[in-house]
Order: C-alpha cells, then structure tokens, then sequence
C-alpha cells in the first residue's frame, strides 16, 4: 500500500481523534461548552466534505454554507411543516441536495478558478435570497424554529447525546474519507487538482468525477447543516449566508488544503475564535479578517504544515 | 411609459456604479491577475471616509479629494501585503482578499461606528422632470462623474504611456517585462487606480443609498457580478455590464418583485458564465477545456 | 491499423491541419515531422480528441472513431502523451503510474468507502506492475519522490510509462525527446523500440532527425499543414521536396 500512502499515515490519527473526541466530555463543565463542541464538530463535517472537493480535486465553492443551511432548512420545514420522522426528513433533504448539486455540477464545474469561484457565490447568494424571501416556507429573515431531534421514539435533548451523535458522525465520516482518498478513486480526485489532462489522457471522464465530488461535499454539508438545525432548535438564513459559505473556505484553507486533519483542526479553531474573542467584541470581525490574512501570507499551506516542519526536524 | 422611464433612471444610476465597481475589478485583475474581492469594501470606504471628514468640519472639496486619497492609499497599502504572500495559487489570493474584505469591514467597524451614514446632495436637494419621470441632481452626479471616469480611463489606457503599458501587462507580462515595464509600479498603479475609481463611486452613492460598514459586501459583488457579465478581461465591457444589471434590477424590483431584486445579478451572471464565460462582448469561450 | 482520412482542424482563418490522410500499419513506428508550426501537435491533439475536427475522419481497425474524446480513446486502445508535460506534480511518481492503470482499478463508490478486499488486491497488484515499469526504465528510484520535484527528464519518461500503462495498442508520442539531451534521447528511443516489440504500434511526432530516420518504418512529412510527402526513411531523405521544406524552414 506504499502507492496510497502519504506524508502522515491517516490510520493512527483516527484513533487518535477518536481519543480525544472521548476525552473532550470532561473538560465541557456546562451546556454552553458542550454547545460549542457540538458546533465545532458538525462544522468539521462541512470542513471535510468541502476539502475534499476544494483540497483534493482543487475545485474551489463558495457556497457550502449554503448547501449546509439549505440542507438544514428543508429537513426542518419537512418535519415541522409535513410531519415527517426527523430521520425520514433528513434523508429526503439529502436526496433533494444531492439532485440538486449533481444537476449544477456540470456547468458549474465546467468553470475553473476565478470564474467557479463566483459562480459558486452566486449560487450561494441566489439559495440565501431565496431563503430569507420565502417567509412563508422559511420564516424569512427571523429564520423559524425546528422540532426536536428524535430517534426511533427517543428524543435527543440532553448535549451529551447530541456531542455522542457529531462525535460518531465526524468518526465515521474521517473512516469513509479516509478510506476514498486512499483508493484509485481518491487518485483521481487528487490528479484533477494538478491537470485536467493528464487523468483525461489516461480514460478518466474527468467530469464525471468532478460531479461525483462535488455531490459528496454537498451532501455532507447538508448532513451536518440538517443535524445542526436539529440540535439547536432554531435555523435562520445566517446559517446559509456568503459570510458562513467564507468561514466554512476559511477552516479548510486554516488548517490546510488538501490534509484530511487540517480541515477538522481549522473547523475547531475557527468555531473556538468567536468565543476566544467574546471580550473584544467591537474587534472580532477585524480580528477575524487579520488572521485570515495573516495565515494566508505567513502559512499558506496551513496550520498542518507546522506540524510537517516539526516532524521533519525530529 | 413614465415608470418604465422611471426604473430606467434608477437603474441606470445604480448601473453606473456597478459599472465603477466592476471596472476596478478588471482594471487589478488584467494587471495582476488578482480578483480583489475587497473591491466593494472601497466603495464602503469612500463614502464613509467622507462622511466622518465632513463631521470632522473639512470643507466638502478637500475631504472629497482626501477620501478618494485615503481610499487609493488603503489600495496600496492591500497591494504591498498581497506581495508579501508566498504562495500565489488562485484559491489563495481568493481567499487573501476576501481577508482584506472582512478585516476593512472590521477597521471600519471600530474606526468609524455601525451606524447607517448619509451625505449632504452636492448639488443640492433638487431634481429634473424628464418624460415625467423625476432624477435627482445627485442621481445625475453619479453618472456624469461615471461618464467622465469611464472616458478618462479610456484615454488613460488607449493615449498615455503608462496605460498602454498596463494593457501590455495585462497581454502578456513577460514580454511586457523584457520591454523594460516595471510589472511592480503597474501594480501599484492598478491597486491604487481601482480603489481611487471606487471610492468615487461610494462618495457619490451615499447621499442617494446612504452608507455603512457594512455596504461593501453587496456593491462589490454585483460589481464583480458587472465584470464578469461584461467579461473580465475588458474594463469597458464591466460598463456594459453595470448598466445592464442596474436596469434589470430596477426592471424587476418595478414590475415583478422587489425582494429578488438583489438575485437579479447573480442570475444573470450564472448565466453569462454557463453559456458565456468569456462575457457578453467575447466571441470565445474562456477558461473551459 | 489507423487510418487518417481527410482530417481538418482550422482555427480561425489558420488550416492548422490541411486535408491530412496517412495509414498506420500494425506494430510499425509512423513518424510524422516538419518543421516547427507544421501543424504536428494539433494533428495530435484533433485525432485524440481534444481538438474537434473541421473535416475528414478517423479509423481504427474498420471502426470511426472521429471526435472521440479523450478518456474513451484510452478504452478503445489508444493512448498519448503530451509534448509539454501533462504529470500531476502533487503526486508521486508511482502514484502517476498508478493513476496508468485506472482503467483497471475498481472506482466504484461503496467498494471504495468500505475499503473493499478486491480493491486492496487489486491496488497491490498493480502497484507491483507500476514498480517493475518503472525498473523497465530506470526511475524506481524516484517513484515515492513527488513528481513536481525531479527532472524534466524524468517526468519525460514518467510520462511514457504512464500511456504504457493503460495498456494501449496504438501510441500517440507527442515530441517525446524534445528537450533531453543525447544519453536520455537514446534511452527513450531505446524504450520507444522495445514497446513496439511488445507489438504496441506507436505514431511518433518529432523534431529529432536522427532518432526519426533510426526509429521509424515510414514517416508522414507535414509542412504548413499539408502532407508534404510520405514514405520510407530512405525515400524521405532522398524526397527534393522535403529536403527544400527543411532548408527553407531553416532560412
């Protein structure tokens, strides 16, 4: 297997995140921190599912945020509105984000750089219009309230099962990733990144994979935004805005592109920040912004790369 | 007759600055290959630079030429930064300038307030009556100053010297560069000039749209949405494409709805780009294999 | 083995390709050359698909394959390389061979996300053949090196190795010693003969003379885009007109 594996050896940091996702509970003395892990880790679900179309295949979207809150918002109206199982309801979401991100694929992903950059936006602007608009669907701009997450007749309402269920979803989402990005698949979706030719030349229906990828990140987007809205009772159009769909880029880039931890560390970190930043309110957004700036001119390729250097010294 | 000619009038007031922004964007763009997502954040600047200069008592004519100083100084100031980083992939400069974007929202957040800001019409409160339809001196500010821009910056890239060579550049920078055109003072230029033509705009918009931190986000998106309609690599298609999209806009929030008003750009834009990616104006595709 | 009918690309007002025909015979070396602008490359890239034709058309073995696009060539047999390297530098040279075999390899989705046994012997497999191609000639050395770290040289034969290893039967080497140096050009050519002994049948574009009038058993000669002349080394280098093709190119 010495073909598939990369700089780090994934297998141990699975185990290793699985360590201290179990060790994180203690440290949460109150629903307010837990909140905030739970947060975080949904947010890493985004992360990892945008980094492997934006990290791996190099294909850059400006609108996860709104696929994640578009996702949250439709599993919310579904069983708010029609009455569906939550369960039910998030699994209808997922199919109708999955149509809806295969069917923009193929134009969208016909476009490189720049040009997929804002179409993505504009796709992202045009759900995040459409969501504060639609008041009497979505509640417009005051956002609506969401049932109660429940499972098989058991409803999820204390934060340790709500942090037990991301913390699942995050492990089991690292395990598939993990396992997609080691495989000929995986190989496919790196070498897109690099040129479009060289796959092409060897039989890769290059857009067919483009497709494939950017409906996984979707998808994955919309479990996490359909499991947040769940969880915190409430969605509003926020969830599905430009500025979520920067913060979303913002971790994977963090953390590092194309580093299947790095996404998961930029999530937590950026999730963390606001919180760090609480005392400095009228700054936050200028210190948000310098570090942003800060970090793609001092570290481009991510907070992971720290960890390469150090590991090449010792 | 006379609201059709009267959404004509807002659009186009609100297509020339579109029109400003976007020629910003192509202005960084065809010189350094940059898409400055911070471009509306200039327009932002330009207006409340002024607002606070004139509460600060600076007569109108010097504060107006000091924002529009400041504001292309904030342009270099992003230039020299956007030179330090090391690594020039697309998706990083993207992500760099949407940095910038957020980190002017923030300084103006702190440095001005958070308050929804307006300015004293320079010409004053009054209006024309045309076909019936009223346009305010203001609004009529806004696009003669627009029309002398945009011909300056005609003459400027087709007479002198300096703008001929930011076309070479944008052409071809290595032969540019064997031909003795220092790329880094084109750069410069390119920063300061699109924040310069912003800020403008913002000046001239407040006393109709007022202005706040926060009124960047959307100016400098459906200008870029502008850039990309007219096509990128033109600052003269983005024109055609303020215009467009401002009358559109307007067209649509008078006869069909006013709340997808702010959507219109971006569809017309996903358009252009799905069957026309290299703009309205270009007889090839662009960036397509 | 291939039959070129006819084919036309034009760009603009600019017949890049004029009306070209020529046969490729099983397991032979068919060059084709002329001098820089003759329209080489783009004849390259309008029979594999990249470029869409402006007339004429393709025949593999009976069958039109005109316009096929690129990916489904490879499935039908044909496979090219690039004259301005196409290697994905983020990745390592045995993960650019591997990348060879996709054609072979198992894509589908549940195998891969549950990391299914075939998958996994399948992956070891190949990368064993990787490995012995990458021996064949000479850079197992670098194959666990990221490819946007070595040499053009290199990358020149990765490239190679890369076409060899969808399996193809015809070749399309496009300049595949431009910018080597003579110990390199010889063992490209070295390798160029041994795939053909392996009854892979190759149609070589080059600049290189000597390596062409060594390699090949009939060469297409292109100038402005028409067909110049075609024929044996021997005829070619005796052809009057070639001869003032080359001359005048020189001028």
């Amino acid at each position: 297997m010495r073909a598939l594996a990369r700089r780090w050896n994934l297998r141990p940091a699975l185990g290793v995140t699985a360590l201290i996702l179990a060790l994180v509970p203690w440290m949460l003395s109150n629903d307010f921190y837990y909140e905030i892990a739970i947060l975080a880790l949904f947010n890493a679900m985004i992360a990892v599912g945008l980094n492997l179309l934006m990290g791996y295949a190099g294909q850059i979207s400006l609108a996860h945020g709104a696929f994640a809150g578009l996702g949250g918002y439709i599993a919310a109206i579904l069983t708010g509105r029609y009455g569906l199982a939550p369960l039910f309801s998030i699994a209808v979401s997922l199919g109708i984000m999955a149509l809806l991100a295969y069917g923009l694929a193929r134009p969208i992903l016909r476009l490189r750089g720049h040009y997929l950059a804002m179409a993505t936006l504009g796709v992202g602007i045009i759900v995040s219009i459409i969501l504060n608009n639609e008041e009497e669907l979505t509640g417009g701009t005051d956002g609506m309230s969401v049932e109660s997450f429940s499972l098989f007749g058991h409803t999820f309402t204390e934060s340790w099962e709500w942090y037990l269920l991301a913390a699942l979803h995050l492990l089991v989402l690292l395990w598939l990733a993990q396992n997609l990005i080691e495989s000929p698949l995986g190989r496919i979706l790196r070498s897109l990144h690099d040129s479009e030719r060289a796959p092409a030349s060897v039989g890769v229906n290059v857009a067919r994979y483009k497709s494939l990828v950017f409906v996984i990140s979707v998808v994955v987007a919309a479990l996490a935004g359909s499991l947040y809205a769940f969880f915190s009772g409430f969605i509003s159009p926020q969830e599905a805005g430009f500025n979520r769909s920067i913060e979303l880029v913002v971790m994977v880039v963090l953390g590092g592109m194309g580093r299947l931890y790095g996404a998961v560390i930029g999530a937590v970190i950026l999730t963390l920040l606001p919180q760090l930043l609480t005392s400095f309110e009228d700054y936050q957004t200028l210190i948000y912004g310098a570090i942003i700036i800060g970090v793609m001119i001092f570290m481009p390729k991510g907070i992971v790369s720290l960890f390469d250097r150090w590991r090449r010294r010792g | 007759m006379t609201e059709l000619f009267a959404f004509l009038l807002t659009g186009l007031t609100v297509g020339f600055v579109y029109a400003l922004v976007g020629m910003g964007f192509t202005v960084i763009y065809n010189a350094s290959g940059i898409i400055n997502f911070a471009q509306g954040e200039f327009v932002m600047a330009g207006g409340m630079i002024m607002v606070f200069l004139l509460a600060g008592g600076i007569p109108y004519l010097p504060a107006y030429l000091l924002a529009i100083g400041l504001t292309a100084l904030l342009g270099v100031l992003l230039w020299k930064l956007t030179d330090l980083s090391r690594d020039s992939s697309q998706e990083s400069l993207i992500i760099l300038t949407l940095g910038y974007a957020i980190f002017l929202r923030g300084a103006a957040e702190v440095v001005f307030d958070k308050e929804l800001h307006t300015l004293p019409p320079l010409l004053g409160e009054g209006h024309l009556t045309i076909l019936g339809a009223t346009l305010s001196y203001q609004a009529l500010l806004v696009m003669a100053a627009s029309v002398l821009i945009v011909a300056g910056l005609w003459f400027f890239f087709r007479r002198t010297r300096t703008g001929k060579a930011m076309i070479a550049v944008s052409l071809d920078p290595d032969a540019a560069r064997l031909m003795g055109i220092s790329l880094k003072k084109i750069w410069v230029l390119s920063f300061s000039l699109a924040a310069a033509i912003a800020s403008v705009g913002g000046i001239l918009l407040t006393p109709i749209t007022s202005t706040n931190y926060e009124v960047g986000i959307m100016l400098g998106l459906k200008g870029f949405a502008a850039a990309i309609t007219g096509g990128l690599s033109n600052p003269f298609g983005a024109v055609a494409g303020g215009l467009i999209l401002g009358i559109m806009e307007a067209l649509v929030a008078g006869y069909l709805s006013s709340e997808y008003k702010d959507a219109v750009a971006f569809v017309i834009m996903l358009l252009i780009l799905f069957f026309r990616p290299g703009g309205l104006f270009s007889h090839r595709g662009v960036q397509r294999v | 083995m291939l039959e070129i009918r006819n084919l036309t690309k034009r760009f603009g007002g600019l017949t890049a390709v004029d009306d070209i025909s020529f046969r490729v015979a099983k397991g032979h070396i068919h060059a084709v050359i002329g001098p820089n602008g003759a329209g080489k490359t783009t004849l390259v890239n309008t029979i594999s698909g990249v470029y869409r034709s402006d007339g004429g058309s393709v025949w593999l073995d009976g069958a039109d394959i005109t316009d096929t696009p690129t990916d489904q060539l490879v499935y039908r047999g044909i496979c090219r390389t690039f004259q301005n390297l196409e290697i994905c530098g983020g990745m390592t040279v045995l993960e650019n061979v591997m990348l060879g075999f996709d054609r072979y390899l198992s894509k589908g989705l549940w195998p891969t996300l549950l990391r299914s046994r075939r998958l996994l012997e399948d992956e070891r497999r190949y990368t064993e053949r990787a490995m012995h191609l990458l021996g064949l000639i000479g850079i197992r050395d670098y194959a666990h090196q990221e490819a946007r770290n070595l040499s053009y040289g290199i990358l020149k034969k990765l490239e190679i190795v890369r076409a060899l290893a969808t399996g193809p039967e015809l070749l399309l080497l496009d300049e595949p010693v431009a910018g080597l140096n003579p110990r390199e050009t010889a063992e490209v050519a070295e390798l160029i003969r041994t795939i053909v002994a392996d009854e892979v049948t190759v149609i070589l574009i080059e600049h290189d003379m000597r390596m062409v009038m060594d390699l090949s058993d009939r060469i297409t000669v292109m100038h402005f885009g028409k067909k110049l002349a075609e024929g044996t080394p021997e005829e070619i280098r005796n052809d009057p007109e070639v001869i003032e093709a080359y001359l005048g190119g020189r001028r």
